[in-house]
């Protein structure tokens, strides 16, 4: 257990070319620079059979997506996927019939879920066709990059003493 | 009741989203309206000044599900336009890319999309409480699916390793090997999903359609074929626009598709099978029969069971070409540009997806055109609509409000190219 990797996973979901849809895309490539080895960084659509495969194995999971639940732009949200569950309707856009929200209930459903699944959702204000961010899009990724990658340095530590939060919120680490 | 249809309008603008709105005035259905966003052509726009070979990593983006079919009507129309016809290995790799999409795509619509509809869950996630194999079948197979395309398009998701003119890179032997093991499973596993699907209910609904796909002299289509018809269209996929007119309607935001000459009519994976049984895998077609279907089926609502079908193939299929496989001498030929325009159309796992560029002597794109399957089939769901919830207006509204939602679903709209559709209202005066 100590010396096999945790199985650390960044997904980043999103379209690039729907402006703000793409800021998930952008924290994992950003994040996929910080972390050369122990850490898979993936870009998904956010299909959510594929984030149900995406996750599949792994110990430790930060998803990253834009969302629209009506907060200010840039807003952070994040979540603990085994704390509640993620709001419905929160990932509007990153996908349609199937999305992030229902993919980590279904896995719950079948008991696939990783021990530890945290999402980070950023609160877009543009998801018409075009390519690039809005500017407090923009401001909120150096933010998520930063804490997210707090997370995953403190995953990749091996579990030889109970698991330190980054956050106000209680986590379970595996 | 205008200010109702703006209200739907409303919602579809909020994006990503489609709409649906039924009105009914005592008895009869007076309207149906079908909203969906269309990301194609925007990228149709973007295509515009960019080189040849970017059009198959393009358009890959428009759909997260179905990026292969994107990349082969792409690669297929230029390959048109600068003369170039595939063949031999790389002809065959890409006939295993596009089954790999197949079994991807119809597994995720079959056991996560449609068939809570069947058993009456109003989703997978409450489906899977109850049916837990199942699921775990359908997402296994889905990943074998994905596990093709990760090989041979280089990552499951907007692959990269396709190129006009064939591949960057093949994969070794032994690559394969692994996806063949898996792929046996896989094809148990589509055989099971065909019985499974086969118990389900089916509404008695059918109307006298005309079904589009390509037809080719010895093989089920995936890249090459006419443009045939159950009513006589035998084209040749540069006629398409000569045949299809896409038009603005009134009520809606998205261009829809009809013949010319005889309006709506229906691509996918039914259209395929009523015009290519004959060219289906005895295997696929032992199953076919083996769920009580003829050589031709009518009935939208049994495209569930024609999709587990098409999965058996896409498997056995697979399985056949890998077996047979010769690695090419070079991964790609080399493809020159030259004025002239060329044309695409190969079956993605909705139906037919039609590509047409215009190059200059550069090589730039000077205009394209798409037209995706979901978009084609608009018209004709429109049409079973109407006459469904026509037929069933004593239905309880929960209900038939379920089996609208099913009868959309039965055409497995792109839920990335286009929609999520179900805002979906039905309104009686």
């Amino acid at each position: 257990m100590t010396s096999a990797q945790p199985g650390i996973v960044v997904i980043g979901v999103g379209n690039e070319y729907r402006g703000d849809d793409g800021v998930g895309i952008v924290v994992a490539r950003r994040l996929r620079e910080r972390f050369a080895t122990g850490v898979t960084v993936l870009e998904e659509s956010g299909e959510g059979a594929a984030l149900i495969e995406a996750w599949q194995g792994a110990k430790c999971v930060i998803l990253v997506d834009a969302v629209n639940s009506g907060a200010p732009p840039g807003t952070i949200h994040r979540l603990d996927a085994h704390a509640s569950p993620l709001p419905a309707g929160f990932f509007h856009y990153s996908t349609h019939a199937f999305s992030v929200a229902e993919a980590v209930e279904l896995a719950c459903s079948l008991g696939q879920l990783p021990s530890h699944v945290i999402v980070y959702g950023i609160e877009g204000q543009n998801f018409d066709l075009g390519i690039g961010l809005s500017s407090a899009v923009e401001e909120a990724v150096t933010a998520v990059v930063e804490q997210a990658a707090g997370e995953v340095r403190e995953a990749l530590t091996p579990p030889s003493r109970p698991p330190v939060n980054s956050s106000s919120r209680s986590l379970r680490l595996g | 009741m205008k200010s109702r249809t703006i209200k739907v309008d409303y919602l579809a603008r909020v994006e990503g989203e489609g709409a649906l709105l039924v009105k009914i005035k005592g008895q009869k259905v007076t309207d149906v309206t079908l909203k969906i966003f269309e990301p194609p052509r925007f990228f149709e726009a973007f295509l515009r000044g960019r080189k040849f070979y970017e059009a198959p990593d393009i358009t890959a983006r428009i759909c997260g599900i179905c990026p292969v079919a994107y990349q082969m009507s792409a690669c297929h129309a230029i390959e048109d336009a600068c003369g170039v016809k595939i063949t031999g290995p790389i002809r065959e790799l890409r006939r295993l890319l596009y089954c790999g999409e197949w079994i991807e795509s119809h597994a995720l619509h079959i056991y996560l999309l449609h068939a809570p509809d069947f058993l009456g869950y109003e989703d997978a996630i409450r489906m899977a409480k109850d049916h837990p194999d199942e699921v775990k079948r359908g997402l296994r197979l889905k990943k074998a699916g994905n596990e093709i395309v990760r090989v041979l398009g280089g990552r499951e998701i907007h692959p990269i390793n396709v190129r006009v003119g064939g591949f960057y890179k093949v994969p070794d032997k032994k690559d394969f090997a692994a996806l063949a093991e898996e792929l046996k499973w896989a094809r148990d596993a589509a055989l099971q999903t065909v019985h499974w699907v086969a118990t389900f209910a089916f509404p008695d609904f059918e109307r006298d359609y005309e079904f589009v796909a390509l037809r080719h002299p010895d093989e089920y289509p995936f890249n090459e074929g006419r443009l045939a018809s159950n009513k006589g269209l035998d084209l040749a996929v540069r006629e398409y626009d000569q045949h299809f007119v896409e038009e603005h309607v009134a009520h809606s935001n998205a261009l829809q598709s009809r013949l010319k000459e005889r309006e709506a009519y229906f691509t996918g994976p039914q259209a395929r099978y009523n015009l290519n049984f004959d060219r289906l895998s005895p295997l696929a077609q032992e199953a076919a029969r083996s769920a009580g279907l003829g050589p031709v089926c009518r009935n939208p609502f049994q495209s569930i069971i024609v999709r587990s079908v098409e999965t058996v193939y896409a498997c056995d299929e697979a399985l056949r070409i890998i077996e047979h496989f010769k690695m090419p001498d070079e991964p790609a030929v080399s493809v020159q540009p030259r004025v002239t325009t060329g044309y695409g159309c190969t079956e993605a796992p909705r139906g037919i997806l039609y590509h047409r560029y215009r190059l200059d002597e550069r090589g730039v794109i000077m205009d394209a055109k798409i037209v995706p399957p979901t978009s084609q089939n608009l018209k004709t769901i429109e049409g079973d609509l109407g006459q469904f919830v026509q037929t069933h207006l004593a239905v309880q509204k929960d209900k038939l409000q379920w089996q609208c939602e099913q009868a959309v679903r039965n055409y497995d709209p792109c839920i990335s190219c286009a929609t999520h559709f179900l805002n979906l209202r039905i309104e009686r005066e």
